[in-house]
């Protein structure tokens, strides 16, 4: 939907693309969705707003400092807020992202009917990031980090995370 | 100050700091390394939750209180939240039992929650809702994986479900605050989902293949800073660090 395009300046876009998401570092915070907007003020200074994807992720006090950090080195004053609303959901990950997670060993969400149904353990949805294989199971509905699930492929026996779908 | 905003926040965040403490308690000492995850993880959910009310209620409070002084610093009988949360990890049972009683009243809660007037309450509800409901689902799932297991889960359970039931009643007590916040279209009327509540929880507790407890009488007083006994001991560890280091930070 068009409400929720992040507003971004074109000239920060490359800087911003350098910082990534400290738990899956393949991951830029772009391509998260989690910068809403990022603009220059009348006064040079790169207003950037972001929002966490849970509310008790460890990682966002780091992706500020390092958004921070990152715009500095680049010649910009900075400065970021958080904010609640609109509430991230993992369709804000971009195709990018998405590629990028299974790239790492980590599956990609699914929608929010056939995630339920494979963390009740119903079907079998969720594709090894390893063989491709949607033989796997559930092992356990929290896994290394609060936004994923930890599955095991059923064919080659790989142990992997699942991002689950938030929406 | 709006002392009753301010006072309802801390009834709804009190809940799940108290909760989230508790949960974090099995950090390293869960039955299994996935249970253990499960909890930890569901403590730092709701932890999250508890800052952004906190800063909202600081932002409130406006007299250089902090999300950090508000969690730590107030004394036992400060704490607003209902004496389940407070509950001890007796074992894997009780820990299920009590997360499924607060899960099922929670979800219900923040439901409510979104369509509030106060736009920041609104905004901390929907982005909560979506972590609770995977805590519920976890506690239901382990609530009928123990109660229709194996003859010692099913005991254990039973006996959770037992003594913890006496203080689900107490979920949907209202302080004058509350009765304030709703009347001013910011608070959730409880009562609304009273009935709802009980028989959902009642429904999954049959599946599990439980006994739901005829009771009369219901344990109160967490709301209005009675607690149990548990709760000094459990504030005691909280707190230690800014006691003993005041305003130490990480
Ligand atoms: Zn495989």
């Amino acid at each position: 939907m068009a409400a929720e395009q992040p507003h971004i300046d074109k000239r920060l876009t490359a800087v911003l693309g350098t910082v990534s998401d400290p738990e899956i570092p393949v991951l830029s915070i772009m391509e998260m969705g989690v910068i809403r907007s990022a603009i220059i003020n009348e006064a040079g200074v790169v207003m950037v707003r972001i929002t966490p994807t849970y509310s008790g992720c460890p990682a966002m006090d780091v992706m500020g400092e390092d958004i921070i950090k990152a715009l500095n080195e680049a010649g910009y004053k900075a400065e970021v807020n958080l904010v609640l609303s609109p509430a991230w959901t993992t369709d804000w990950i971009t195709e990018k992202g998405r590629k990028a997670l299974e790239d790492y060993g980590i599956a990609a969400p699914l929608d929010e009917v056939a995630d339920k149904a494979v963390l009740l353990g119903n079907q079998k949805l969720v594709k090894c990031t390893l063989c491709g294989s949607t033989n796997t199971k559930l092992i356990s509905q929290f896994g290394s980090t609060a936004c994923k699930a930890l599955f095991q492929c059923e064919d080659c026996r790989e142990p992997f995370d699942y991002f689950k779908c938030l929406k | 100050m709006n002392n009753n905003l301010y006072n309802y926040i801390l009834g709804i965040a009190d809940n799940s700091l108290i909760l989230g403490q508790r949960l974090g308690e099995l950090c390293g000492h869960g039955p299994s390394l996935e249970t253990d995850i499960a909890c930890t993880n569901i403590s730092l959910d709701l932890f999250g939750q508890v800052r952004s009310y906190f800063q909202y209620a600081a932002q409130i409070a406006n007299d250089g209180r902090s999300e950090d002084t508000i969690a730590m610093l107030r004394t036992e009988r400060q704490y607003v939240n209902v004496l389940l949360v407070e509950q001890p990890n007796v074992d894997f049972a009780y820990t299920i039992t009590r997360q499924f009683l607060f899960d099922v009243y929670h979800y219900k809660f923040l439901v409510q929650l979104q369509k509030s007037n106060d736009a920041t309450l609104a905004a901390i509800a929907k982005k909560s809702i979506k972590e609770v409901s995977y805590h519920l689902r976890f506690s239901s799932d382990w609530i009928k994986r123990l109660g229709d297991g194996t003859e010692d889960s099913h005991n254990r359970i039973q006996n959770a479900v037992n003594d913890l039931w006496a203080y689900t009643d107490e979920l949907f007590h209202q302080t004058p605050a509350d009765k304030t916040m709703i009347a001013e279209g910011i608070g959730v009327d409880t009562l609304k989902f009273k009935d709802n509540y009980f028989k959902e929880a009642t429904e999954v507790l049959i599946e599990a293949t439980l006994v739901v407890p005829d009771l009369e009488y219901f344990q109160k007083g967490g709301k209005e800073g009675v607690h149990t006994e548990h709760l000094g001991y459990l504030l005691a560890e909280m707190q230690y660090m800014q006691r003993t280091y005041p305003n130490m930070k990480w």
